[in-house]
C-alpha cells in the first residue's frame, strides 16, 4: 500500500550487531524492498537480507576473455594483414610472441569488467537519492549504521512499519520523503 | 574468551595491545572506535595543514619546475643534452624508467597480494601504497616518453591508423613494455579509486563547503552504503585484487624483457624476471617506508600506522632484499658456470671494472643494510627503519644504473670502450621526476584520505556483529555491539 510523497522509512542503529538483528527481524516480518547502509561491509548481512551473491564475476569473465582474444586479434591482424613484415625468418602469425600483449590486453578487459560490473549493479552513479534528505544519514558513512524500507514495498504501512522499526531497538526513525524522485 | 587467556608479548610496548575477537595483535593502537578512525583520517584533509606540508610542496613544485625546464630543454635541443653515446645509447633516462617502474610495484603488492593473502595489516597503509604507485608510474612513463626524442610522435607506439599505414612491432619487448605499463597504470587507478568511493563519500558527507560538497560528492558517486553496494563492492574488490596480482608479476617481468631479450652479455639471462620483480618490489616497500615514516607524525596517524606495521614491511624488505641478494650472486655462478668468456668478462667488469664503486654501493645498500631487520630492535626502530629505507632507494637506483651502464660500456671491440658520464640535464632530469612524484603525494595528503577508513573500520574489534561478548576485555568495550 505506497503512499504518494513518501519514498519509505529510515531507522539508525548504533551497533553492526544491531543492524544485523534487525535486518534479520525485518526479512522475517515479510518486507522485501529494505536495505541496511553500514560505514564499511557488516559481514553476514547479506545472508541475513538474503542476498544473492554478486554477479560481478561475470563481467570480469566476459571482458577479461575478450580483451584477450581481442589483443591477440589485433595483433593477429597487424601483423598478417596491415603490416606484413618477415622478423627474424619468422612465420607472420608467430603467437607465442604475441602472449604478453594478449595477457595484458585480458587483464585491462577483466579491470574494466569489474569496474563496469560494479557500477550497473549498485546503479552508480546516482548523485540524488531520497535517502540524502535525511541529515542523520550524513553519519551513515561515518559511525552510525541504518535500514531502509521503501514505502513501494507491499507490506509498508506508515504507522506499523514505523512501530516495527522502533521496536527493533533503533534509537531514531524518521520517515523519508520521495522529494520528486 | 576471558582476559586472563589474551597472550601479552612479553615485549609490551613494542607489539601493541591483543584484539579480543581475533585474538592476534591489535592492527590499530589505543582503540579509537569508528567515529574515532573517521576524525584522525579526515583530519589531514579537512584542517589547516601544518607549515611543514607549504615547505615540502614549495620544494617540490620548484623540483618540478625543473623537470619542466629540461623537458622543455630537450625538445628544443634533442637528446644530444644527455650523456647517452654509443656505446652506451640507453643512459639515465632508462635506469630512471625502471627505478620508478619498481617503485610502482610496492603499492599493488599491498593492496593485491596482501589482500589475497589476508594480510590484513596492509589496510593502514595501502592506501597510501596505491597512491604511491600511482604517482611512480607516472614518473615512469614520462622517461620512454621524452627518451624518444620527439616525444609528439610516441602515438606512433599506439595501434593506431595512420597516414603512413605503418603499424607497431609486436614482437619487440619494446612493444610489450609499452602495453603493459600503462595497463598497469590505467589499472592501479582502477583499483585505487575502487577502494577510494566509500571514503570519498564519508569525505561528502563531511563536507561543510559548498565546493566540497560538491568536489566530494562528484567522485562518491552517489555512494550509499548500502549491503548491495558493498556486496557488488567487496567482489569487484577481491577480483581487481585477483587481476592485478599476475598483473604486478607480469609488468616488471616485461620490463626485464626489454634486457633480457637481447643478446647484450650482462642482459641476456633468464633470471632476469624474477629478479627484477623481486627487486621491484624491495623497492617500493622502501619507498612506502620512507613516505609512512614521515607522513604518520606529520599528521599524527601513530595510532593507526603502529610499529606492527613496519615492523611487517621490515620483513618483507629482509625477505626481498636476500632475493636480491641471491640473483646477484646467481648471475656471478652463470657467468663462471656457462663457460661463456664475454658473460664471465661482463660481471667480471662490474665488480671490478670502472663502475666497480656503483656495483659495491648496489651490494651494500640492497644486500648488507636490510640485514640489520634480523633483529626486531631495528624493525621498530623508526630512525633505523627511515635510514636503510633511504638506502635501499639508493642502492635501487644503483641496481638499474649497474645494469643498464656496465653492460654496454664495453662493447664487444675494446676501440668501442667508453666510460659514460652523465650531463647537468641527466641529473635535472632525474631531480626533475622526484619533484613530479613529490608534488603529486603531497597533493594527495592534503586532498585525498590517505588511510582507507571504511577499510580500517572494518578490522576494529567493534565490527565484529557477534564476536564481542560481555566477557571480552571490559576496556575495549566502550560502544562496543552486542548480538
Amino acid at each position: 500500500m505506497a503512499e504518494t510523497g513518501v519514498w519509505g522509512a529510515l531507522a539508525e542503529f548504533g551497533t553492526p550487531g544491531a543492524l544485523l538483528e534487525a535486518s534479520r527481524r525485518v526479512r522475517t516480518a515479510g518486507y522485501r524492498h529494505f536495505d541496511a547502509h553500514s560505514p564499511f561491509p557488516v559481514h553476514g548481512l547479506e545472508r541475513a537480507m538474503g542476498l544473492k551473491r554478486s554477479p560481478v564475476p561475470l563481467f570480469v569473465l566476459v571482458l577479461g576473455l575478450g580483451g584477450a582474444a581481442g589483443g591477440m586479434l589485433l595483433q593477429w591482424w597487424v601483423s598478417t594483414t596491415a603490416y606484413p613484415l618477415v622478423v627474424s625468418g619468422k612465420p607472420l602469425f608467430s603467437w607465442q610472441a604475441f602472449v604478453p600483449v594478449m595477457f595484458e590486453c585480458g587483464v585491462l578487459g577483466g579491470a574494466l569488467g569489474a569496474v563496469a560490473g560494479f557500477l550497473a549493479l549498485c546503479r552508480l552513479p546516482r548523485h540524488h537519492h531520497p535517502l540524502f534528505a535525511s541529515a542523520a544519514f550524513e553519519r551513515m558513512s561515518d559511525d552510525r549504521f541504518f535500514l531502509s524500507i521503501e514505502a513501494r514495498d507491499e507490506r509498508f504501512d506508515r504507522e506499523s512499519t514505523l512501530r516495527l522499526l522502533s521496536e527493533l531497538g533503533s534509537s531514531r526513525v524518521e520517515l523519508i520523503e520521495s522529494g520528486g524522485d | 574468551m576471558a582476559v586472563a587467556e589474551i597472550p601479552r608479548d612479553p615485549r609490551a610496548g613494542v607489539i601493541p595491545d591483543v584484539d579480543p575477537v581475533e585474538y592476534r595483535p591489535s592492527l590499530v593502537t589505543g582503540n579509537p572506535g569508528f567515529h574515532g578512525v573517521t576524525e584522525a583520517v579526515a583530519r589531514p584533509v579537512e584542517w589547516q595543514p601544518p607549515i611543514g606540508w607549504y615547505a615540502v610542496l614549495a620544494v617540490s613544485l620548484s623540483m618540478l619546475g625543473l623537470f619542466g625546464v629540461a623537458i622543455a630543454w630537450l625538445m628544443w635541443e634533442g637528446v644530444g643534452i644527455w650523456g647517452n653515446q654509443v656505446p652506451v645509447a640507453w643512459g639515465w633516462p632508462i635506469v630512471n624508467f625502471v627505478f620508478w617502474v619498481g617503485i610502482g610495484h610496492a603499492g599493488t603488492l599491498i593492496s593485491a597480494v596482501l589482500f589475497l593473502v589476508r594480510q590484513r595489516w596492509r589496510t593502514s597503509i595501502n592506501r597510501a601504497a596505491e597512491a604511491m604507485t600511482l604517482f611512480a608510474v607516472a614518473c615512469a612513463l614520462t622517461f620512454p616518453g621524452i627518451h624518444t626524442g620527439r616525444p609528439w610522435l610516441d602515438y606512433w607506439m599506439m595501434p593506431v591508423p595512420n597516414q603512413m599505414a605503418m603499424w607497431p612491432q609486436f614482437r619487440s619487448p619494446l612493444m610489450w613494455d609499452v602495453f603493459a605499463v600503462s595497463i598497469y597504470g590505467l589499472v592501479s587507478l582502477l583499483f585505487w579509486y575502487l577502494g577510494l568511493i566509500p571514503d570519498l563519500a564519508t569525505m561528502r558527507d563531511r563536507a561543510k563547503s559548498r565546493a566540497r560538497q560538491l568536489a566530494y560528492g562528484l567522485f562518491a558517486l552517489g555512494w550509499r552504503g548500502s549491503a548491495r553496494h558493498w556486496l557488488h563492492y567487496e567482489r569487484s574488490y577481491l577480483l581487481l585484487a585477483g587481476l592485478a596480482t599476475p598483473l604486478v608479476l607480469s609488468v616488471h617481468s616485461v620490463v626485464s624483457f626489454d634486457f633480457a631479450v637481447s643478446q647484450l652479455p650482462g642482459w641476456h639471462t633468464t633470471i632476469f624476471p624474477p629478479y627484477f620483480v623481486a627487486g621491484a618490489i624491495f623497492s617500493g616497500l622502501a619507498m612506502v617506508i620512507t613516505l609512512m615514516v614521515v607522513c604518520r607524525v606529520a599528521f599524527r596517524l601513530e595510532h593507526l600506522v603502529t610499529l606492527l606495521h613496519f615492523d611487517r614491511m621490515a620483513k618483507l624488505i629482509l625477505a626481498t632484499g636476500s632475493m636480491v641478494g641471491l640473483a646477484y650472486a646467481t648471475e656471478f655462478f652463470i657467468a663462471w658456470y656457462s663457460g661463456n668468456q664475454y658473460e664471465l668478462f661482463a660481471f667480471l667488469n662490474r665488480a671490478s671494472g670502472p663502475y666497480a664503486w656503483a656495483y659495491w654501493i648496489m651490494v651494500s645498500c640492497n644486500v648488507l643494510s636490510p640485514q640489520l631487520f634480523w633483529w626486531k630492535r631495528a624493525r621498530t626502530s623508526i630512525p633505523i627503519l627511515f635510514a636503510v629505507s633511504i638506502l635501499v632507494n639508493i642502492g635501487m637506483w644503483f641496481e638499474r644504473f649497474v645494469i643498464v651502464i656496465t653492460s654496454q660500456h664495453r662493447d664487444f671491440l675494446p676501440s668501442m670502450w667508453d666510460y659514460f658520464v652523465p650531463t647537468f640535464w641527466d641529473v635535472a632530469t632525474l631531480l626533475g621526476s622526484f619533484g613530479l612524484f613529490f608534488t603529486l603525494f603531497t597533493l594527495f595528503v592534503r586532498f585525498v584520505p590517505m588511510v582507507a577508513m571504511s577499510e580500517l573500520k572494518g578490522v576494529l574489534p567493534e565490527a565484529h556483529a557477534h564476536g564481542v561478548g560481555p566477557d571480552a576485555h571490559p576496556g575495549r568495550l566502550a560502544g562496543a555491539g552486542h548480538g
